[in-house]
């Protein structure tokens, strides 16, 4: 193979992959050399930090795509809060040659995020596989993140590896984690292979497990061509950068291609593999997996699990695909409104290479203008607020997230009018129990893994959140996995970290959509002596208001200064009060004090003090200062 | 009685002197009718001593302890400065002389003496001009309250703080109620009707009743003016971090607030009149030079760090309020250099001067009348620039502030929350202020020019 050759004199040489395309030789590679035969196309998929990213780094070490170096540790997860948190986000892919039996294979490891927030991601990256490397700390053993994995890759059919990693950890028992994959997958403990990708043992033989038992693509080259979009970077420079993964034909450069969601049509200006540096390529084959770019201006046009296929030869679209759908909504707003435009920009750059984030301009009485951002779920809240703060260095107000809830209305009226149903993300739209058939909540399957020691104290913090046990195993002799339906909203604030410190770190929790469920929500309204205070509505279910709304009081007193009079907050349903706190009015403000001639200070405050009157808030004539309200609605630190 | 001090020292001390030549406008002589404590002929004189024996735990004011004998060379950048700046503000009478500090009761009465021939030589200083020096009840020989009498000397402020001398060890002083005791004293019979007391509630550990039982025995001391203080913490004090350690518990505000309520009350009892936030006269035994800062008036600071309030002739034409070097080692050097050691001048804009005579005034028990307020301000009246504000009339349904043909003023509960009601005031002063500015600038800079 001239490609081998290439890399291989290329590595001893010492030139980095980044060298790579400038170099002319590379149009050696002559792609059809690797007909589906001599392809496999995998993904890894693991928990947090059981070692998907250690172990791509050492695949790509021992294939030759990267250096061996110190530094290279990681180098699929580019982004800074990945790094941090030992998370993947944004997929990356890279292609290795790998020689096995005196055949050169192409390997595409197929990356994806290591979290079911992007479950949806991650399926579309397992539908570009026919097999997946599945993780497993052997310490740590079978994780929540473990088994929805599991589920996606088993659903879509994948022949699935097991791989036992860290096995030179001290306290590492292999053994026990065969024994619970053989229980909770059903797959024979012989089948999992032991490494230590931190030091990189029986690594290789990964690799040769991957071209044994992983089935090579059953695409065609004859067919016409068909390509699944799995990702989409957007570059400054060249504009969208599309992942893809071709099903059938072949692709080359000039060639005019159309996206089947948008149906808009594009002239291909390059292509090529990844390595995981981008090395440009003449022509892709059906099996193969690679990177194009064709005048694509946002992310949007490259949507994941869209189809691609040439003018002349429609194709039916791939199944599967969905547009992004948020399920967590948070508002987000400068913390001085001076900063809005600066802010405006950062969340726009940061939309370009997410095209999974809704972005709705708001305003707020309170917090001034912002928007009303919609995620995928909480950590890709969480990634997107980190993203903003590291890396555009902005100083952002995010209010605690709420959960889109429907109703479906009854007034026939309305529904001439519009849709039956409708989503309600902003509580100030909440429409009256008078036009409404029926409230819809979404709800999501939880699967919590803990030692048994902390069964019951999960199990009653489960019910606190209205979760229904659906299902209880052991997977060995001391670890439980349960199934809870949660309403989302229960578990949006604080759930995880509440289940983490209740167990002492060692329960661990995932979720995937579950739909919506009817659910008797009602709208909770914040009262200031009497006087609505709009930001502060929330809706909540029936059962919980009275604890949510006295928590609110209680933030709210301890948040809003002591004024000259009494300051009555109260909680309510409709009209009815259902929780109430009382300010105290202060009885004296004046500073008995000599100045001795120096008025300037005093002044200086009581002008700091007008000024700041100018941005506060009034209800009634209670004034409610702008920190107040960041402390009632920001989310809690954690 | 309060009225009748209040006629007495409305003199006809109209247009005299330099400040107010010939080219008075217009604007200005109707105002001929009231006196103005705001010519610019006149001003008080504030004279700061920056030098304590030792460092009070609560104080964060400029203080130092002397590291050397140096009272000849603070005794001649006194007279120096005094004289520059008397000289740069055209001043022409002088109303009242303050010596603080620091603890000025340990300058040499001959400094206090030379000072006061200074001011005499550059400016009108009658007999009858209140002369304050503030009083450190430390053994002091009552021979050196005699000198400072002879020295010119006619008032006495003396910093009883306490009479509990548990509390006094706390607060740092070194004194004991004893001294306190025997310094009014004596200070009472060499000048009776003209000694004051300061007195500090909100201490660490005090309670009402105490406060209460202290006061009164202090009534029974004291001569006819007094001063109440509320402790405040400030931060980079012994006794910010003594609390912040918890080592020491303050009252809390709810305390405090009735301690001050109670002190009103039981002061009135005993025919103390209130006439400002912290001070209570009984014989019309007010403060002249307190009263002109309540009343806007021009002062001059003299010495390390003093704060001043007059418009500079021979060097511009507003009103400035200006700072003096802190330090008194740097300060000495620059009065030696340039005769001053003015270290800050800004330049006070129409606005900014209503603003001090609005949060100023508002600390009179009589707060401000049509008269005192049309002399800053001809252009718009106080019902113009506040009957229209929300939250004024709101103030006044809820019996805090009252503007009515007097003028502007809290009510008796009012006063205890007027820093809740300066800043709205402040706020529609400035709005009101730019809706008939062009009225207000043209016929208020033929004032002050």
């Amino acid at each position: 193979c001239p490609c081998l050759e290439y890399c291989c004199s290329n590595l001893e040489s010492g030139l980095l992959p980044g060298q790579w395309r400038h170099n002319s030789r590379m149009k050696l590679i002559d792609m059809s050399k690797f007909p589906v035969e001599r392809i496999r196309n995998f993904s890894i998929i693991a928990h947090i930090d059981h070692g998907k990213s250690t172990l791509a780094d050492r695949l790509l070490e021992i294939t030759g795509a990267i250096t061996k170096t110190q530094k290279n540790k990681q180098v699929l997860d580019k982004l800074q809060v990945e790094r941090e948190r030992g998370i993947t986000v944004k997929a990356q892919t890279a292609s290795l040659f790998y020689e096995y039996e005196n055949q050169t294979y192409l390997l595409n490891l197929i990356d994806t995020p290591g979290h079911v927030d992007f479950s949806y991601e991650v399926s579309r990256s397992i539908s570009a596989c026919q097999g997946v490397l599945l993780i497993v700390d052997a310490n740590q053993g079978i994780q929540a993140q473990t088994v929805a994995n599991f589920y996606l890759a088993f659903e879509a059919q994948l022949t699935i590896i097991p791989v036992i990693n860290k096995i030179d950890l001290k306290n590492a028992d292999p053994e026990r984690v065969e024994n619970q994959i053989e229980k909770v997958f059903d797959i024979p403990k012989e089948e999992c292979i032991r490494i230590s990708a931190k030091l990189g043992t029986n690594v290789d033989q990964v690799l040769q497990e991957v071209v044994k038992r992983l089935p090579p693509p059953t695409f065609n080259r004859e067919d016409p061509f068909k390509a699944l979009v799995f990702d989409s970077n957007f570059d400054q420079y060249r504009g969208v950068i599309a992942n893809v993964a071709l099903f059938g034909g072949c692709l080359s450069k000039g060639d005019r291609i159309v996206s089947a969601h948008l149906g808009k049509s594009y002239e291909v200006n390059e292509l090529g593999l990844l390595k995981p540096e981008e090395l440009p390529m003449e022509r892709l084959y059906a099996g193969q997996v690679g990177y194009v770019i064709a005048g694509m201006k946002e992310v949007k046009e490259a949507q994941i699990g869209d189809t691609l296929y040439h003018q002349k030869h429609p194709v039916e679209p791939l199944p599967g695909f969905k547009p992004a759908k948020a399920m967590v909504f948070a508002g987000m707003y400068p913390m001085d409104q001076s900063d809005y435009s600066t802010l405006r920009s950062a969340v726009e750059k940061l939309t370009l290479n997410d095209s999974s984030v809704t972005v709705q301009r708001d305003s707020s009485l309170a917090l001034g203008a912002g928007w009303r951002l919609g995620f995928l779920g909480l950590l890709h809240m969480e990634v997107f607020n980190q993203r903003l703060e590291q890396e555009y260095n902005a100083s952002v107000i995010v209010t605690a997230p709420t959960v889109p809830y429907k109703a479906i209305l009854s007034s026939p009226r309305l529904i001439k009018h519009g849709r039956e149903e409708i989503t309600i993300v902003n509580p100030a739209q909440f429409p009256d129990r008078s036009l409404v058939k029926e409230y819809l909540e979404p709800m999501v399957m939880g699967t919590i893994i803990s030692p048994d020691d902390y069964i019951g104290k999960i199990m009653s913090v489960c019910l606190n959140r209205r979760g229904i046990q659906k299902n209880m195993v052991y997977i060995d002799d001391h670890r439980v996995m349960m199934k809870y339906l949660f309403p989302l909203n229960e578990i949006v604030v604080d759930f995880y970290d509440h289940l983490k410190s209740m167990s002492s770190g060692y329960a661990s929790f995932d979720y995937e959509d579950a739909g919506y469920q009817a659910a008797d929500v009602i709208r909770m309204d914040i009262l200031l002596n009497g006087k609505p205070v709009e930001e502060l509505t929330t809706i909540v279910h029936r059962d919980r208001a009275y604890s949510a709304g006295k928590a609110m009081c209680e933030r709210l007193q301890d948040a809003i200064p002591r004024q000259m009079f009494e300051i009555a907050v109260q909680a309510a349903i409709g009209s009815k009060v259902i929780a109430r706190e009382t300010i105290k009015a202060f009885r004296k403000n004046v500073l008995a004090k000599c100045y001795g001639g120096d008025i300037t200070r005093k002044m200086k405050l009581l002008k700091k003090q007008a000024e700041g009157k100018k941005k506060m808030r009034y209800i009634g004539t209670v004034q409610v200062p702008k920190d107040a309200f960041i402390n009632v609605l920001k989310r809690k630190d954690k | 009685m309060l009225k009748t001090f209040l006629t007495a020292c409305r003199g006809p001390v109209l247009f005299v002197g330099r400040g107010f030549s010939s080219d008075v406008s217009v604007g200005v002589s109707k105002l001929a009718g009231f006196s103005s404590p705001t010519l610019s002929s006149e001003a008080s004189l504030y004279v700061h001593w920056p030098y304590c024996l030792r460092r009070c735990s609560y104080c964060n004011f400029n203080k130092y302890i002397p590291r050397s004998d140096n009272q000849d060379v603070m005794s001649e950048c006194l007279q120096r400065e005094t004289e520059t700046l008397l000289r740069l503000s055209h001043v022409s009478r002088v109303t009242s002389v303050f010596f603080g500090g620091g603890t000025p009761s340990l300058a040499r009465p001959s400094t206090i003496a030379a000072v006061l021939e200074t001011v005499a030589r550059h400016a009108a200083l009658s007999e009858s001009a209140e002369v304050t020096l503030e009083v450190n009840p430390t053994p002091i020989l009552s021979s050196k309250l005699q000198d400072f009498l002879h020295a010119g000397v006619n008032r006495f402020s003396i910093g009883v703080q306490s009479l509990q001398d548990e509390d006094l060890k706390v607060l740092g002083r070194d004194h004991t109620s004893q001294h306190a005791l025997e310094t009014v004293g004596e200070a009472r019979a060499l000048c009776p009707g003209k000694v004051s007391v300061d007195v500090m509630f909100g201490r660490p550990g005090q309670s009402i009743a105490s406060w209460e039982l202290e006061l009164d025995e202090l009534l029974s001391v004291c001569d006819d003016h007094i001063s109440l203080y509320q402790l405040t913490l400030e931060r980079g004090t012994q006794l910010f971090s003594q609390v912040q350690k918890g080592q020491l518990s303050v009252p809390g505000d709810d305390i405090t607030a009735i301690m001050y309520e109670s002190a009103r009350k039981i002061l009135q009892k005993r025919g103390y009149l209130q006439y400002e936030v912290s001070n209570f006269a009984k014989n019309g035994a007010i403060s002249q030079h307190n009263m002109s800062y309540w009343k806007a008036s021009q002062y001059i600071g003299v010495g390390p760090g003093a704060h001043g309030r007059f418009i500079p002739h021979g060097e511009g034409a507003c009103r400035e309020a200006r700072t003096q070097t802190l330090e008194p080692e740097v300060w000495v050097r620059e009065v030696q250099q340039r005769g001053h050691g003015t270290r800050r001048r800004i330049p006070l804009q129409h606005l900014g001067q209503l603003e001090e005579v609005l949060v100023m005034g508002l600390r009179l028990i009589d707060g401000i009348t049509h008269q005192h307020w049309q002399f800053f301000s001809p252009g718009a009246d106080l019902h113009q620039i506040f009957s229209s504000s929300c939250e004024v009339q709101d103030l006044q349904q809820r019996d805090l502030l009252i503007l009515d043909n007097r003028g502007l003023r809290c009510s008796w509960q009012g006063l205890a929350f007027l820093d809740s009601m300066l800043p709205n005031l402040l706020l529609q002063l400035e709005e009101m202020f730019f809706v008939v500015h062009d009225r207000f600038s043209c016929v208020y800079s033929t004032v002050l020019s």
